[in-house]
């Protein structure tokens, strides 16, 4: 039974349930609701509940399982012979669920029966062309044992989805049977409920939580594994970042301080940008601006934080690049070589980080409560002294607070660098100079055709580790500060 | 009925400080102010009184035009002080506001020190010369506010960490600070306890001697006490208006009558 019916269906019985035991009630206590405990609606959601959410759980939980029992099955039945041709166990089974996955495939298009899909002895070399007939993507010609497996897997999954499917409406039936017979009048049906609604939400936050812990777990893993391999003084105080790709031989330099330096500039250069014109923006926006103005000119500012980063990185390549070079380039002051630079980058993301700046802010100033104005205007003070001394004195904590978030941001980002800053990670004070930062040292690790177990790609953990502390330090600060803040006018 | 003191009943020599003609004030379309017109002399103190909602600190507002930063508020009519139209366009309202100081209805003592809270006028007008001037400033605006000895020792304190009361002082001190020749003050002492009301009510009096004070109070027993001229607001008219002790003792209007015996508002 394919899988979206055995959904339907469960939930068709909840619904009968939820009919049936509001019927009930009402029933029971003769059609007066005021002798009910809670609404009828109650005791409908607490039948309906009972019969989904247990089933609904096993079978997410049968569908975790299985994969992991079949394989286990699977890879017993396959010989150690089979695994010498191969270089691992993992590239045979996975050439079992393909020659499974092909069989399925012949089957279904007609090009075999299923009788003979699960022929044990059936003529390998027959069955790799048939396989291949009907489209079905095969390395080589599969051999005996793994037929065999792949046979057997078929078999195994059909069997365990026709049990879970049975199991699970079972399920489904024994709970809507609980909820409508303990369906009294005096139940506390909206209690219940209420439990349920708990639960619920329990469970989105744990799964939120838990998958932030499992990221930050695999980080920390492959971290350690990475210093196992690369000792750790040498990445944090290295100055120098070579890595030279395995298979090529020879060994890496991987310090991070050129990349931190790197990201450090390009950030400053982007704050220095973005934070004044940003402020000032939200100052005019918010103090000067009439009604018509701020209608208009605040959804242009937040178009740009909509504008998609890999935009901003083509901007900086094709326009910011070229023009910063025809200026300060050869033809110019002759202190650019090229277009990529920690300037173009820095300058774009500025602009990125512009309308970022300006809404928090904002936000902030509006925060600020007007009865303080009043009281600088009523002394006789002028609008840009109410501003100067009053109203940016009492923002200032939230200001400081959306300019580390933006700093976060900045450090984070990615595709702005790679497209404007260049590749080359160097330790130098030209802001001229084209520099590289750890996002974008990440993605070059990892794209190349490394292996994922040698020093030169677990550095992208060691690097994501260090930047993920960074930015967490930074925004909690920031948090802390924009809440210490928060307290001020109460 | 209340007791009157002596001083009311002196007849000063007294020119007119402030004079309102057919001052109309909306909010939108709310017409808050209807057709007030009003003679607040110098040297005097004035007492706006009447029932919640009918106008009074609007008026108020309108006297150091702080009307001006609400978009939605619309004020016509003529308000002259010193024979000055101050809606006229070459009047700069900075200007008007640092002579014609304003105490708010709700305390709001700017998230600064206590000594920064008071010096805040007299450093944007230039008003001290040197650090020991402004601290002199400073001293006599809180001993004027009555509450110097309460905040003599932690004057770099957040003046928001104050109590109600304490905040609504430093606000009378802070507007003090800056010397206006007029001082508006919209409850100045409803958070007050009565000893510092007898405070306050002493420093208006004294301010009384060189400059207009209007205040808005609740207490019919304040207005009677501090005040030599009263009037009565209610709904947006201004219904009567003349010495106090002829409010309090035998006043024209039934309104007014009413209200001063407790009957309406
Ligand atoms: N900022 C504003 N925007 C719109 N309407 C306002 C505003 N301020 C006051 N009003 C309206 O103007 C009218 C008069 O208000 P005002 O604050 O002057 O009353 P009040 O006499 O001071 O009352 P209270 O004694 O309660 O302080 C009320 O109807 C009020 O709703
Ligand atoms: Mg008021």
């Amino acid at each position: 039974m394919p899988l979206l019916w055995l959904f339907l269906l469960v939930l068709a019985i909840a619904a009968g349930a939820f009919v049936l035991a509001r019927t009930r009630v009402l029933t029971l206590s003769g059609q007066d609701r005021r002798s009910l405990h809670s609404l009828p609606i109650y005791y409908g959601s607490n039948a309906a509940m009972k019969s989904a959410v247990p089933a609904l759980l096993m079978l997410v939980l049968w569908l975790l399982a299985q994969p992991f029992y079949v394989n286990k099955t699977v890879s017993d039945m396959i010989p150690d012979s089979a695994i010498v041709e191969s270089s691992s166990r993992n590239l045979v089974l996975a050439e079992v669920r393909r020659a499974a996955d092909g069989l399925d495939l012949a089957v279904s298009t007609g090009g075999m029966t299923e009788d003979e899909a699960r022929n044990m002895q059936a003529d390998i070399s027959d069955v790799t062309t048939r396989l291949s007939d009907a489209g079905a993507i095969l390395t080589s010609e599969i051999t005996r044992p793994v037929l065999r497996a792949a046979q057997q897997f078929r078999v195994l999954n059909s069997t365990g989805y026709n049990i879970m499917s049975v199991m699970v409406l079972l399920i489904a039936a024994a709970g809507a049977l609980w909820g409508i017979r303990e369906t009294k009048p005096d139940f506390r049906a909206r209690n219940v409920v209420e439990q349920g609604i708990r639960a619920l939400l329990i469970a989105a936050a744990s799964i939120a939580i838990l998958t932030t812990l499992g990221i930050v777990l695999s980080l920390v893993f492959n971290t350690i594994e990475f210093f196992r391999l690369y000792p750790a003084s040498e990445f944090f105080f290295g100055t120098n970042w070579a890595p030279s790709f395995s298979g090529r031989g020879g060994a890496s330099d991987l310090g991070i301080l050129p990349l931190l330096w790197g990201t450090f500039y390009i950030s400053i250069v982007a704050l220095i940008v973005a934070v004044p014109i940003g402020l000032f923006a939200a100052i005019y926006l918010s103090e000067y601006a009439g009604p018509k103005v701020r209608a208009f000119a605040k959804p242009m500012l937040e178009v740009l934080a909509g504008i998609p980063t890999i935009v901003y990185g083509l901007f900086a390549l094709l326009t910011v690049g070229p023009l910063l070079v025809r200026v300060f380039g050869d033809d110019g002051l002759g202190w650019m070589q090229a277009g990529t630079a920690v300037m173009t980058a820095g300058l774009v993301m500025g602009i990125m980080l512009i309308p970022f700046v300006s809404s928090l802010s904002d936000d902030i100033i509006n925060a600020v409560p007007q009865s303080m104005r009043d009281g600088s205007y009523g002394l006789g003070a002028t609008q840009s002294e109410t501003i100067r001394q009053v109203v940016l004195p009492a923002a200032l904590p939230g200001i400081v607070g959306a300019i580390l978030l933006a700093a976060s941001r900045a450090i984070g980002e990615t595709m702005i660098v790679v497209l404007g800053a260049g590749a080359a990670a160097r330790l130098s004070l030209n802001p001229f100079d084209a520099m590289t930062t750890v996002t974008a040292k990440i993605v070059s690790q990892l794209t190349g055709d490394s292996d994922f177990a040698s020093p030169e790609a677990l550095v992208a953990f060691a690097l994501g580790m260090t930047l993920f502390v960074i930015t967490l330090g930074l925004n909690v600060f920031a948090l802390y500060i924009v809440r210490k803040y928060r307290e001020q006018y109460e | 009925m209340y007791d009157i003191p002596h001083h009311t009943q002196e007849t000063a020599v007294t020119d007119v400080k402030i004079k309102a003609k057919d001052v109309q004030v909306y909010y939108g379309d709310n017409h808050a102010i209807k057709d007030v017109s009003v003679e607040i002399d110098n040297n005097t103190v004035t007492a706006f009184i009447g029932p919640s909602g009918c106008g009074k600190s609007t008026f108020l507002r309108c006297l150091n035009r702080m009307n001006d930063t609400i978009d939605i508020c619309r004020v016509e009519g003529d308000i002259l002080i010193d024979g000055d139209d101050i809606y006229d366009k070459r009047v700069d309202p900075v200007q008007l506001r640092a002579k014609v100081g304003m105490v708010f209805q709700k305390p709001n003592p700017f998230p600064k020190s206590i000594y920064d809270n008071i010096a805040y006028g007299p450093r944007i007008h230039g008003m001290a010369r040197n650090k020991a001037e402004l601290d002199d400033i400073v001293e006599r605006a809180l001993r004027r506010g009555a509450i110097w000895d309460e905040v003599k020792d932690r004057l770099q304190a957040p003046g928001t960490g104050l109590s109600g009361g304490q905040q609504q002082r430093l606000c009378i001190a802070r507007a003090v600070a800056t010397e206006p020749e007029v001082l508006l003050m919209d409850e100045p002492c409803s958070a007050l306890d009565p000893i510092a009301t007898a405070q306050v009510e002493e420093l208006i009096d004294e301010l009384r001697q060189n400059y207009a004070v209007v205040i808005v109070t609740h207490s019919m027993q304040q207005a009677a006490r501090v005040s030599q001229k009263t009037a009565f607001f209610h709904l947006g008219n201004l219904v009567e208006y003349d010495d106090t002790s002829k409010i309090f003792t035998n006043p024209e209007d039934s309104r007014t009558e009413s209200y001063i015996t407790g009957r309406i508002g």
